[in-house]
């Protein structure tokens, strides 16, 4: 593990900053399975952080612990310097973590542009009263937040779709369009699952390069978990590795690649 | 050609937002407006006034609350029926109560009882959904019919155990009861429809109407976007039968005059979702167009075999338009669930081509 808190320049200029999110010896038990034991990691502020193992390590339930949707048995998430208490995952939302999913989970019956909208909807406070009457505060927002969710739609280059159903859209784009709606709720935690699952080579090099950006323009730090090892040793910062619920690897790309027990993780051990 | 879209330009978000961002819209819109404001009213006849004009305001109303909850956040309801008998017997109770109470207020005040009792019976929707929770519903349709009957001091311990619309004047006119003229009544009404659909077109369009759909569309993504989702349901309740009861009050008092506690039952709730299935779901035109089928069917029914001279047992009518309106509902759900009002759309979207089928689309 990395020391302390120390903000540091990386070799392409990023600062990379105190510590955003810390999970202290988690344990995720589903019954009598475990599915992440004693684990504790760190993520930075505007690093990209990736969480790697082979299937069935916990990497999911991992981000799902984050975001809040599962609460472990044992251990703490410390989030910006405290503990973070039992919340609802509405209300870690509202404290600026914004996730993407393994399968995509896009509001099907809505629009391109009402899905990256409702991105914005923690940032949208116009009583029902006002909306009602579509004046003064309702109407403002309404236009104010169109302006942010359009900076965003021309950054990841979605315009020509933002008013097609997003049931109609290929899978590529569904997924360039939830990134779209987490990145419109102006994070400071992104995390992304599988950001580059089923697509092809044209398709993954379009998202890192979506990815870099958002790190490198919004400054926003990003989690992201994906299975394509070329990916994520240029992308991140730094690597957990997981097998079996276990941490076995942490630290730079460089340093995972060289550690014996990811490698056996990997590639298998020889019995011999 | 008749719908065109090239040449009309939108440099701003609030015109790209507009409620009828295309020119053809809000003139389409004007027509019906004053269809319905001018026209009608002073062409209808007492028949039509009673039978078609009338019926389908109301019952597109109901539909309207229906479709918030049903459509926009996916919590199926049976209960309508029973939320329209709180709105009715809450309006009754306040005009006997306060008999200088003036009408408007007391419709729209007995909206806000319907809709504290949506919420109390929305509360299992925070534990379960689709089947699960449409039978949840159909207790509060069973419990407040049962309530109706056995509380007297809802009808004022009347000895028919129905309640009786009195006489009540509004501005000067005679608004409700057995004195009031079909035409003030229809104007009433449609004034209440009239700015309640405005309300219910803006808050579905707005930030309301995209959390309602994140919730039906998919709730656990929903909530790990930010979405509290017992905020969420519970509003679409509150939202749904302060309508629905609002349109039981008016179809009480501005329409029957007269109710018993089985005018409010499952058959009305039945009769109100089919309105919101065959109209389409999730949308706001569509309940106007399953009113107009619903109420109409079995009018024209009646009059045209009179026109063909053919002598059908009315009887028989009946059957006939309980068949045909089954297999309407049985047709519309296989082949388009999302109703006439999609009929409209995909007509829609082919008027803005036709007949330059490379023009572009929107």
């Amino acid at each position: 593990m990395l020391d302390g808190a120390e903000t540091y320049i990386t070799e392409d200029g990023r600062t990379i900053g105190g510590t955003v999110m810390e999970m202290r010896n988690i344990t995720l038990r589903f019954g009598g399975v475990t599915a992440i034991s004693d684990i504790s990691f760190d993520i930075r502020e505007g690093e990209i952080r990736a969480i790697i193992g082979p299937n069935g390590a916990g990497k999911s339930s991992m981000l799902n612990i984050i975001s809040g949707f599962y609460t472990p048995q044992e251990g703490e998430v410390w989030y910006r310097g405290s503990k973070r208490p039992q919340m609802k995952p509405y209300e870690i939302a509202r404290q600026g973590v914004a996730r993407t999913f393994q399968n995509i989970a896009l509001f099907e019956g809505m629009t391109v542009l009402d899905n990256v909208m409702t991105g914005r909807l923690t940032h949208m406070h116009a009583s029902i009263l006002s909306q009602a009457i579509w004046r003064g505060k309702a109407e403002r927002e309404e236009i104010e937040n169109r302006e942010k969710v359009e900076e965003i739609i021309d950054f990841l280059e979605i315009q020509s779709i933002r008013k097609t159903p997003v049931g109609r859209l290929p899978y590529g784009l569904k997924k360039r369009v939830e990134l779209a709606r987490a990145l419109a709720a102006e994070p400071s935690l992104l995390l992304l699952d599988e950001p580059m699952a089923g697509m092809n080579v044209e398709e993954k090099e379009d998202m890192s390069r979506f990815i870099l950006d958002v790190n490198d323009e919004f400054g926003t730090t990003i989690a992201l978990i994906e299975h394509d090892m070329g990916v994520v040793m240029d992308l991140s910062d730094r690597v957990v590795v997981m097998d079996y619920g276990r941490k076995i690897g942490d630290g730079t790309p460089d340093e995972v690649r060289s550690n014996q027990d990811v490698i056996d993780a990997y590639l298998g051990v020889s019995h011999d | 050609m008749l719908y065109k879209i090239a040449g009309q330009f939108k440099t701003t978000y609030r015109a790209d937002q507009a409620l009828y961002p295309i020119r053809e819209d809000a003139w389409l819109l004007g027509v019906i407006l004053v269809l319905a404001w001018i026209v009608f009213p002073l062409t209808a006849s007492e028949f039509a006034f009673q039978t078609l004009l009338i019926p389908v305001l109301i019952y597109s109303l109901a539909a309207l609350g229906l479709n918030i909850l049903t459509g926009y956040a996916g919590q199926l309801s049976l209960g309508t029926g029973a939320f329209m008998g709180v709105g009715a017997y809450a309006c009754y109770k306040m005009v006997t109560i306060f008999p200088e109470m003036n009408l408007i207020a007391a419709l729209l005040l007995s909206g806000v009882f319907s809709a504290m009792v949506g919420v109390v019976f929305g509360l299992p929707s925070l534990r379960i959904k689709g089947f699960y929770l449409a039978i949840a519903t159909l207790a509060a349709q069973f419990f407040l019919i049962w309530l109706f009957e056995k509380w007297a001091w809802l009808y004022n311990y009347n000895a028919s155990g129905a309640i009786q619309v009195p006489n009540i004047d509004l501005f000067g006119v005679a608004a409700a009861g057995p004195l009031a003229s079909s035409v003030t009544q229809y104007y009433v009404i449609l004034a209440m429809v009239t700015v309640i659909t405005m309300v219910v077109i803006n808050i579905t369009r707005g930030n309301q109407g995209r959390i309602w759909k994140a919730t039906r569309d998919m709730d656990i993504a929903a909530e790990l976007i930010g979405i509290n989702l017992m905020r969420s349901k519970l509003m679409a309740f509150a939202v749904s039968s302060y309508i629905v009861g609002v349109a039981g009050a008016m179809f009480v008092f501005l329409w029957r005059g007269a109710a018993e506690p089985n005018l409010f039952d499952i058959e009305l709730s039945f009769r109100v979702l089919f309105i919101a299935i065959i109209g389409g779901l999730g949308s706001i035109l569509g309940n106007y167009l399953g009113a107009i089928l619903i109420v109409a069917l079995p009018v024209v029914l009646n009059i045209v075999p009179e026109w063909l001279g053919l002598d059908i047992k009315s009887a028989t009518l009946e059957h006939l338009n309980i068949m045909i309106v089954g297999t309407l509902i049985v047709g519309f759900l296989i082949l388009e669930p999302h109703g006439l009002a999609q009929l409209w759309r995909l007509a829609r979207e082919k008027l803005i081509l036709w007949p330059f089928p490379h023009e572009g689309r929107q």
